[in-house]
């Protein structure tokens, strides 16, 4: 059990702190001098499936939080989790080496971002990035050793003709791909 | 402040606001004063600044600056004038106070005006704004308080802002150009302006602190009108939710609910995380235009032709009562 004192933080101190906490303990108490406070602690529990009770205490509020999920933690998945669709191998209209400079960034910054995405798939002309982009390609193979899914659409390789110079990632299909965006949130890039 | 505090404050000083050429003032709780000038012509006047919503100095101040300048266009009027505001604290570097008035700066110029002074004061926390001054002809003022039973309502600028910012603090996202919430706070209210002129627009405000709901609240008050918002209408900026629901609901939201609630019917199975989305204090929001209903999509084709491409009919008058009913 773990106890946190967030009296006179605001928002969004308590919360970030007892998120935090819940990531290694199955108890959480979190103490705030406002209601305010108290209920978005609340709420954060709630969202993380967790049970929560709000005990007045004096000028606090002491929430009691019982992370029963903890178990399954692995095998819930998180409602936050995203899937960055890479329609094209530029990122946005405009000059081609504005975008082929922004992709770079764009993957490169993906690398900072906590929690990283569930998945990258890359359709149509998107797929050039992941055979011919090397700097990109150099991004993506971080993301991959984080844990981050790779997937390359094998009709589009086919139809470029580059499907041998996949250079990080899998070849997926339709079904795969449908399937990845209707589970997760979508980030169309 | 909070509105219930504010006015009880107010309510006890005379301001000696008999002026007959002041023709809109503190009565109806407006967005900026409005002097006329001649038979033609009024000139706007609007004063706001606050603390950091995000980390990035620049940011902060386009931020702060696109805030300040709203009020004019909401008005109706077009800025020309503009007056740095600045708290500084010693312990930061210059260079973060060069990034803000620049960051101000370039919003000022993208807005057509110019700045032409200002004044700083020493202080614990960084705070940063603008008083700002427009022009405006008078048959095209906007007050808040004159939208009709029949009116459609429409927004400009999804919301969601404050909770993003709530998530920005919290290191959950980053706060840069990227982050969707950023860019409709850097997004001037100035195209909605011209497309308002053209279609009949009886009434308008931005959506600022007292979030979507509070001037709703202003506006049914100003009008004496039933405002019926229809929630799942709404645009809110795309993963807002989600911050929601973890918690990330800034104080000012409970505030609001706590001052607005009595004005308002919510319909009992309203989810209560959109409650709190509606109550989210905005910076640097969109407008909340109320138009004859006949003029309603002549008005929302000429905004998005003019680039307003989230505006959104999220509900209508439905009445002379003033309260807010939300569906």
């Amino acid at each position: 059990m773990k106890k946190i004192n967030a009296r006179g933080l605001d928002c969004p101190e308590p919360v970030v702190l007892t998120k935090k906490a819940l990531k290694d303990n199955e108890e959480v108490i979190t103490i705030v001098d406002n209601k305010a406070a108290a209920n978005n602690v609340k709420k954060l529990a709630k969202k993380l499936g967790a049970e929560a009770e709000i005990n007045e205490i004096e000028n606090d509020y002491e929430i009691n939080i019982k992370n029963n999920e903890n178990k399954h933690k692995n095998e819930q998945k998180d409602s936050t989790a995203k899937v960055y669709f890479f329609k094209s191998d530029k990122l946005g209209k405009g000059a081609d080496e504005l975008g082929d400079v922004l992709i770079k960034g764009f993957l490169h910054t993906l690398l900072e971002t906590d929690p990283l995405p569930e998945k990258l798939i890359f359709i149509n002309s998107g797929v050039k990035i992941v055979t011919e982009n090397e700097d990109a390609i150099e991004s993506l193979q971080e993301l991959e050793d984080k844990g981050v899914n790779i997937l390359a659409c094998g009709t589009c390789l086919d139809y470029y003709g580059i499907e041998d110079q996949l250079a990080v990632g899998e070849i997926s299909n339709m079904y795969e791909i449908v399937e990845s965006l209707n589970s997760f949130k979508v980030v169309t890039v | 402040m909070g509105p219930k505090t504010l006015s009880q404050v107010l309510r006890q000083v005379d301001f000696f606001t008999e002026d007959e050429d002041l023709l809109i003032g503190l009565g109806t709780a407006d967005d900026a004063t409005v002097y006329k000038i001649d038979e033609e012509r009024a000139i706007i006047q609007s004063v706001d600044f606050f603390t950091p919503v995000v980390n990035d100095p620049y940011i902060f101040g386009q931020v702060a600056a696109a805030n300040a300048i709203s009020d004019i266009y909401a008005m109706g009027g077009k800025p020309f004038l503009a007056m740095n505001i600045v708290c500084f604290p010693s312990c930061l570097e210059d260079e973060v106070l060069v990034e803000i008035l620049k960051g101000g700066a370039a919003k000022v110029k993208e807005a057509g005006a110019t700045i032409a002074g200002g004044h700083t004061v020493k202080d614990d926390e960084p705070k940063y704004g603008l008083s700002v001054s427009g022009f405006v002809q008078r048959e095209n003022i906007l007050p808040n308080s004159k939208a009709k039973k029949g009116d459609k309502l429409i927004l400009t600028k999804p919301i969601g802002t404050g909770i993003y910012a709530s998530a920005i603090k919290g290191d959950l996202c980053e706060g840069g150009k990227n982050n969707p919430a950023v860019r409709n706070m850097l997004t001037l209210n100035d195209k909605a302006v011209d497309p308002m002129h053209a279609n009949n627009v009886r009434s308008c405000t931005d959506v600022t602190g007292f979030g979507l709901l509070g001037h709703m609240v202003e506006m049914a008050r100003g009008s004496n009108s039933t405002l019926t918002l229809y929630s799942d209408k709404v645009p809110f900026i795309e993963g807002v939710r989600d911050y929601a629901e973890m918690g990330l609901v800034p104080g000012g939201a409970y505030d609001n609910k706590d001052n607005f609630l009595g004005d308002t019917d919510i319909a009992n199975d309203l989810d209560e995380v959109v409650i709190d989305m509606l109550f989210d204090p905005q910076t640097s929001g969109g407008l909340l235009i109320s138009v004859p209903e006949d003029k309603a999509s002549d008005l929302l084709i000429d905004l998005y032709a003019n680039g307003v491409e989230e505006a959104a009919v999220i509900g209508e008058v439905t009445g002379e009562k003033a309260k807010v009913i939300v569906e």
